[in-house]
């Protein structure tokens, strides 16, 4: 499978440098820092250096010892420097000393808005990037293409989908809901069976919710340039504030936080039913809920009108290389490599999610039988997923800040008499109030 | 005549110019280290706090206008005050269980005393972080203790991680770390009481509570003074607790819970570091005027 996979990708990135290398002859003005040809990063890989990478994301690691066997003269010290904020502040703080800024840093979608805003990462159109549309899925390069430029290369994505335990459900002849009308049913129906199982937890969590109002249609961050418009009005995010507070009311949601011992319990117990999450849940699945193997199956995820594909992103990241780096051409080798080349085949037998077409659509990657999923082939549902991502979301460039103070405001609904509405239209005052303060005009 | 004159005279200032170089060459690594890590981070914090740097138009000086706002923030104050309501309340309760633990060790009439000492002070040696996640385990009401002891006796418990019961979970937390910490420091101040006092006392008919309050009790005012010191920088400085325990109760614990994490949140996910560096400076100058305060209480009643 794998060998297949490889000449896949070789064939996909072949295809893509010679696309790439024609994108930045014949359209100078698109490269605003003067083209870099497929052959002048070829040649950078071929004389060799040195780069830092800051990633967490654990198959980098495979990434980078690959990388070294095909271009031996390229010396990669790969860091992490913490996931998610963690690493964040200490690229912000690299970027504003100057010194110690990695050639390339492991950027989740939700924050490259803030990054490409302010131009500490590269617009990669010079380096041929803006050639790769067709190598990668709509949401993921939709996310990169931000601020009228590329700032990083996909690295993964997490088309949603409905995640639940097969035995709770039978058990209580719960049906897989297709709607979320029918999810509210389901999640009244087992906790009336089982006073002890939530159909689903939900503590107030900022990428969860977003991408709730991204696939209910909502558009509540609208960017253009410096002038922002926050608005949590809008028919997509009213209907899911309205469909949420009935869980929340009706204490349908368990109170428990992702990622704490609580959660990772719940879900191999039984006592959380259900999840909705990204594509790249499993490999989190199979390591904090083994108990549970063999019991959990993968649904589309549910609709907001009957018959409907629509779906959403839930979180993924990309390669972005700093303004400040100090080796860009051989800097873009590896994230081409890591995310459109021969790495993604490595990433993938590691577990992760892809973000280019050509995986999605192989047969053997939609093939894989799931043993945690009892033999289904999940990335059926998932590719199917990734393909009805609603289109036209966008993130605040001030995202990593909003998600912040997420649960100050939005998070109130979920221990006080506060409305979910009430909390939208309180996080909507403190993004503003941010956003005023550092210099965006607020619509 | 006058030439040596000028001469004596000058040599005298070069003597006393040596004097004081010699004095700088003692002082000198102490000066230059303490300058580089004491003064130079509160010099840095200051000027920090003297600017505004946003993502769109880049620094500004701003002159006093961060402690402006700071002083009408009122996250800052809602922070400042959910301290100053735990220091009220958590401080004198921990205290005093500090002082009966070692007036019972000091007595001398408890069972295995060497046990019962180690064992009240282990939590101080525990790592706070630790303590925290463990205590942040069993207050879990699904599955943690809480939600055990629920299932076994059939109790509805309150979860302690509500926003109304958070701030009393962190200060059982913080009482359980430091009792024994706080225990040692008065213990040691009564062990140096002379028994003189205590077999003069015996002598006199007094019991031990008339020994407690008219010796032992004064004799450990110093202690208590520190520790009260201590205790209150500790509940203004409060952070690790609160921002381990943010995790699993995302609602009851804000990004403004207290001073110390507002600053944490702002510069590291707000990246307002000159307002970060703003409520730092604030809380310190708040800090040093209560820790004085009580200071100068404690020094009054001095003998």
């Amino acid at each position: 499978m794998r060998r297949t996979l490889t000449k896949i990708v070789t064939a996909a990135t072949v295809a893509a440098l010679a696309l790439t290398g024609c994108a930045s002859s014949d359209d100078p003005a698109d490269t605003p820092n003067g083209p870099v040809s497929a052959a002048d990063i070829q040649a950078a890989l071929d004389a060799g250096g040195e780069i830092a990478v800051w990633a967490w994301e654990p198959t980098i690691t495979e990434v980078v010892a690959g990388f070294q066997r095909k271009y031996p003269k390229v010396k990669v010290k790969l860091v992490n420097a913490g996931s998610g904020n963690d690493q964040y502040t200490a690229l912000q703080n690299a970027i504003a000393a100057g010194s110690g800024v990695p050639d390339v840093a492991q950027v989740e979608y939700y924050a490259l808005p803030q990054f490409a805003l302010a131009k500490s990462v590269t617009d990669l159109r010079a380096y041929g990037a803006g050639g790769l549309g067709g190598t990668f899925t709509p949401g993921p390069w939709a996310s990169v293409n931000t601020g009228g430029g590329v700032y990083g290369l996909p690295m993964d994505s997490g088309p949603m989908a409905l995640f639940y335990n097969k035995e709770v459900f039978d058990k209580h002849d719960i049906e897989v809901p297709a709607t979320w009308a029918d999810f509210v049913a389901a999640a009244r129906k087992l906790r009336q069976a089982d006073p002890k199982a939530y159909l689903i937890n939900d503590a107030g969590d900022a990428g969860f919710a977003t991408s709730m109002i991204w696939q209910a249609g909502g558009r509540p961050f609208q960017v253009d340039g410096t002038s922002v418009k926050v608005d949590f009005t809008d028919a997509g995010t009213t209907q899911f504030a309205n469909l949420w507070q009935q869980l929340i009311t009706e204490k349908l949601v368990a109170p428990v936080a992702p990622w704490s011992d609580e959660w990772f319990q719940g879900l191999s117990n039984g006592t959380i039913a259900s999840l909705v999450i990204g594509a790249w849940m499993p490999a989190n699945l199979t390591s904090g809920a083994s108990a549970a193997a063999g019991k959990w199956r993968v649904a589309p995820l549910p609709q907001w009108q009957a018959g409907g594909t629509a779906s959403a992103e839930n979180g993924g990241s990309s390669l972005a290389i700093p303004e400040k780096a100090d080796n860009k051409a051989l800097a873009y080798g590896f994230i081409n490599y890591a995310n459109a080349g021969d790495g993604v085949a490595i990433r993938l037998k590691g577990g992760a999610f892809p973000a280019t077409t050509a995986e999605l659509n192989s047969p053997e990657f939609l093939a894989t039988e799931f043993s945690y999923f009892g033999g289904q082939k999940a990335n059926e549902v998932f590719a199917e997923s990734a393909k009805n991502v609603v289109s036209g979301w966008s993130y605040l460039p001030f995202q990593v800040y909003a998600n912040s103070v997420f649960n100050d405001t939005v998070g109130q609904a979920y221990v006080s008499s506060t409305s979910l509405q009430d909390g939208l239209n309180a996080w909507r005052e403190a993004a503003a109030k941010y956003g005023t303060e550092q210099g965006f005009t607020l619509r | 005549m006058t030439v040596p004159q000028v001469t004596a005279r000058g040599a005298a200032a070069a003597r006393r110019r040596r004097r004081g170089l010699a004095g700088w060459q003692f002082v000198g690594p102490f000066m230059a280290v303490f300058a580089l890590v004491f003064l130079a981070p509160i010099g840095y914090s200051i000027y920090l706090s003297l600017y505004r740097q946003r993502l769109i138009g880049g620094t500004s000086f701003v002159g006093l206008e961060n402690y402006q706002r700071a002083l009408t923030d009122p996250q800052f104050w809602s922070a400042l005050g959910r301290v100053s309501l735990f220091l009220a309340v958590q401080v004198p309760i921990m205290l005093f269980l500090a002082l009966l633990v070692a007036l019972a060790v000091d007595s001398g009439r408890l069972h295995g005393m060497r046990f019962f000492r180690v064992g009240v002070f282990l939590p101080y040696a525990v790592p706070a972080v630790v303590a925290t996640l463990m205590w942040g385990f069993l207050y879990g009401t699904q599955f943690g203790l809480v939600g055990s002891l629920n299932d076994a006796l059939g109790l509805t418990l309150p979860s302690p991680l509500t926003p109304e019961l958070i701030l009393l979970s962190i200060g059982n937390i913080v009482t359980w770390e430091f009792v024994g910490y706080n225990m040692v420091i008065f213990y040691s101040a009564l062990r140096v009481v002379p028994t003189s006092l205590y077999e003069a006392a015996a002598i006199d008919g007094a019991g031990q509570f008339r020994i407690i309050r008219a010796i032992k009790l004064p004799a450990i005012r110093g202690a208590l003074v520190v520790a009260t010191i201590f205790s209150v920088i500790g509940s203004f400085q409060l952070f690790n607790e609160p921002a381990i325990l943010k995790d699993l109760a995302p609602n009851a614990i804000t990004t403004y819970f207290t001073p110390n994490l507002y600053a944490y949140s702002l510069s590291f996910s707000g990246q307002q570091f000159n307002y970060a560096a703003t409520v730092a400076v604030l809380m310190g100058l708040i800090t040093m005027a209560i820790a004085y305060l009580v200071q100068l209480r404690g020094m009054r009643r001095e003998p």
